[in-house]
């Protein structure tokens, strides 16, 4: 008998050119208590074949950004007022909306939390895939899109994916439902590939067998990840840069050891230090960061963070600080910085 | 151990039938949920149960719950069997034995006010006035964290992490010596569930309130438990005092769980052991270890004996023919 479970090898990693730039992306929601701006003022850039992490609380904007990049808000409440989401140098806000139907999918494409919200409860995985992969392929007959489907399956790791496409949704269990989404999503060969928190509703061991897929998915297509999760393991077992949301801005960006060993903005460090150890026993009381993250719609003038901050003066209430970046380009919004690393954009609010 | 027993857990044991037909209804088969478990939880004390979904974590916690019968075995707290007492020996009970669910959306009534919901069980299940509750109500809030203004609310007014402190307020009302925190923190934010980590520590230093922590997050589990019971597919695989087991885990099933789980350190080397496929089906599961499809060091015995449980180490139980 063979044995049934081997340790890990990491595949290897090629990162090549900036496939996407995201420039002043601003997504405000319009109700009745007022604007609520939940995408303020992002930049990011992702590079082929690399992972960039998107990681914050619930209510810091980082789904609103990834709806955004797709442009799905949801209208009318939400606009995309000012910004650039340059896709292989082109802005793809400036694209009349029908053309968007061949970006999503074939240049940006998108896996959600729950698998149930993508995949269609009354037909089968097979039906379904070759309706996508017929937009893709067209002019392709049916049985030739169902061939397709079942190596796209095979490549997401589903077993007999030539029974299994037969299936309906209800059928499978939550890791295979998930790599089906997986599968219809790279199935247009996307150049991005946005993953909104994909492994929480998944089993631990479940979410190690689909990480460990997309790493081999990224190597053998070269696609570029946007990671967007809570999860704090994650982004560490993902990806190569982070970037940190709070309040509808990224607070803090960088190479993944450069914002994990060094956390330089005062929310990311209380991030960190408010996750347990499994590694170590806990001897000492876990560090918590008091009170609530500001309301979207009333936010403060000054930093979003001042009135959570151990280290927040009279400065941090009146503006919100400009952007600072050491010599690796790990950059943070926070006034404690002035003076230490060099101040390279105004603040933008 | 020398700590007071507080609660027992002796051969537990849950059948679900599986029946087919809809008017003369017949058993084809019996999801084995629970599987002969045993346990026992000190006073004052955290076991905690861990596991993926579908190992019998909620089914236990359930059974201790008294919200299921047992198909065999019992459950004794204080020496007391409790799936045979009633009347007012029930009652006490559950002033004994309280719980706090996952999701503080769903487990506040959104149609009472807040002292109303803590003070329920108090009214119900002890004999006491309406002020006296509503006093108690007040320290409560205090104690987890709340304003006592903040009593005549309703629950849709407070956000996730204040709620879940409402649960707790409720869960504490009546002096419990057990509390069942089944996935406590899961549903909370970062920040959020280290505010109700260390409140739930507070708590069980100032009340010597007993916890049987049901969670999936191994981190969560090694900060608030002190012992631990690894569960798969009904069964408990491996048992031991918390430190032990996280430093010295036996069993390839809590191996490979513990390696699946990810640390929030990039530089972590730790050797990673990934499970092929799933679960299988607790309806008809596999013979002798249920882990042995599954498992990297299986060897003949495996599929046609049972392990028994072995002590490798003083309180460190595992079920494992390596052993």
């Amino acid at each position: 008998m063979t044995t049934s479970s081997e340790v890990y090898k990491e595949p290897e990693k090629k990162i090549g050119n900036v496939v996407l730039e995201v420039r002043d992306l601003r997504t405000y929601l319009y109700t009745k208590w007022g604007v609520t701006k939940a995408v303020d003022g992002l930049n990011f850039e992702v590079r082929e074949g690399e992972t960039l992490g998107i990681v914050g609380e619930s209510g810091c904007g980082k789904s609103m950004t990834a709806l955004s990049m797709l442009r799905l808000a949801p209208k009318p409440a939400a606009r995309t007022v000012s910004g650039q989401i340059i896709l292989d140098g082109e802005d793809i806000l400036q694209r009349p909306e029908p053309e968007m139907r061949f970006i999503r999918g074939q240049k940006i494409s998108m896996i959600l939390q729950d698998p149930m919200t993508s995949l269609n409860p009354v037909y089968s995985i097979g039906n379904q895939m070759v309706e996508a992969l017929g937009m893709y392929y067209q002019g392709e007959d049916n049985k030739g899109l169902k061939g397709r489907a079942v190596d796209i399956l095979r490549k997401m790791g589903v077993a007999a994916p030539e029974r299994r496409i037969i299936d309906y949704p209800h059928q499978m269990s939550g890791g295979m439902k998930q790599r089906v989404v997986g599968a219809m999503a790279i199935s247009g060969t996307p150049r991005v590939l946005i993953c909104d928190e994909p492994t929480t509703a998944l089993d631990v061991t479940i979410q190690a067998q689909y990480l460990r897929l997309l790493k081999q998915v990224q190597a053998d297509t070269g696609v570029s990840i946007i990671f967007i999760t809570h999860d704090m393991g994650v982004v560490a077992k993902m990806c190569d840069r982070v970037a940190v949301m709070y309040a509808g801005k990224i607070v803090e960006q960088g190479e993944l050891r450069s914002v994990f060993n060094n956390p330089s903005h005062p929310y990311t460090k209380a991030l960190m230090a408010s996750v347990p150890s499994m590694e170590h026993a806990h001897v000492e009381k876990l560090y918590s960061i008091e009170g609530q993250p500001p309301a979207l719609f009333d936010l403060p003038v000054g930093c979003r963070f001042a009135n959570r901050c151990e280290f927040a003066d009279a400065k941090c209430l009146e503006a919100y600080p400009p952007m600072f970046q050491d010599e690796d380009g790990h950059t943070a919004d926070c006034w404690r910085l002035e003076g230490q690393w060099k101040k390279v954009a105004e603040a933008t609010t | 151990m020398a700590d007071e027993i507080l609660l027992q857990a002796q051969d537990l044991t849950k059948y679900f039938p599986v029946t087919k037909g809809l008017v003369l209804q017949k058993t084809v088969g019996w999801v084995q949920a629970v599987d002969h478990v045993n346990f026992s939880i000190p006073k004052g004390k955290t076991l905690s149960l861990v596991g993926e979904s579908g190992c019998g974590k909620t089914t236990t916690a359930k059974l201790i719950l008294r919200l299921e019968q047992p198909t065999t075995g019992q459950v004794t707290l204080e020496g007391q069997d409790v799936h045979t007492i009633d009347g007012d020996e029930l009652k006490k009970y559950h002033t004994d034995v309280s719980a706090v669910f996952q999701d503080p959306w769903s487990s506040l009534s959104p149609r009472m006010r807040v002292r109303d919901i803590i003070s329920e069980a108090l009214i119900v299940n002890q004999k006491v006035t309406k002020v006296e509750a509503y006093e108690r109500v007040d320290l409560l809030l205090e104690q987890v964290g709340l304003r006592t203004q903040q009593a005549t609310l309703y629950p849709h007014e407070f956000s996730g992490g204040q709620r879940q402190r409402l649960a707790l307020a409720s869960a504490l009302v009546g002096n419990p010596k057990l509390i069942v925190l089944d996935e406590p923190v899961s549903a909370l934010d970062v920040s959020i569930q280290a505010q109700i980590m260390n409140l739930l520590k507070e708590l069980q230093d100032s009340y010597d309130v007993g916890y049987l922590l049901v969670a999936h997050n191994l981190a969560t589990v090694r900060y608030l438990a002190h012992e631990v019971a690894v569960m798969y597919l009904g069964e408990i695989v491996e048992q031991a005092e918390t430190n032990e087991l996280y430093d010295n885990t036996l069993h390839p099933y809590t191996k490979a769980l513990f390696s699946a789980a990810l640390t929030a350190n990039p530089d972590s080397q730790r050797e990673e052991i990934i499970l092929r496929g799933e679960v299988p089906s607790p309806i008809n599961p596999p013979s002798g270890c249920r882990f042995h499809q599954r498992c990297p060091y299986v060897m003949d015995v495996c599929s046609q004996e049972i392990p028994v449980r072995k002590e490798m180490a003083p309180g460190h139980f595992v079920n494992c023919h390596l052993y």
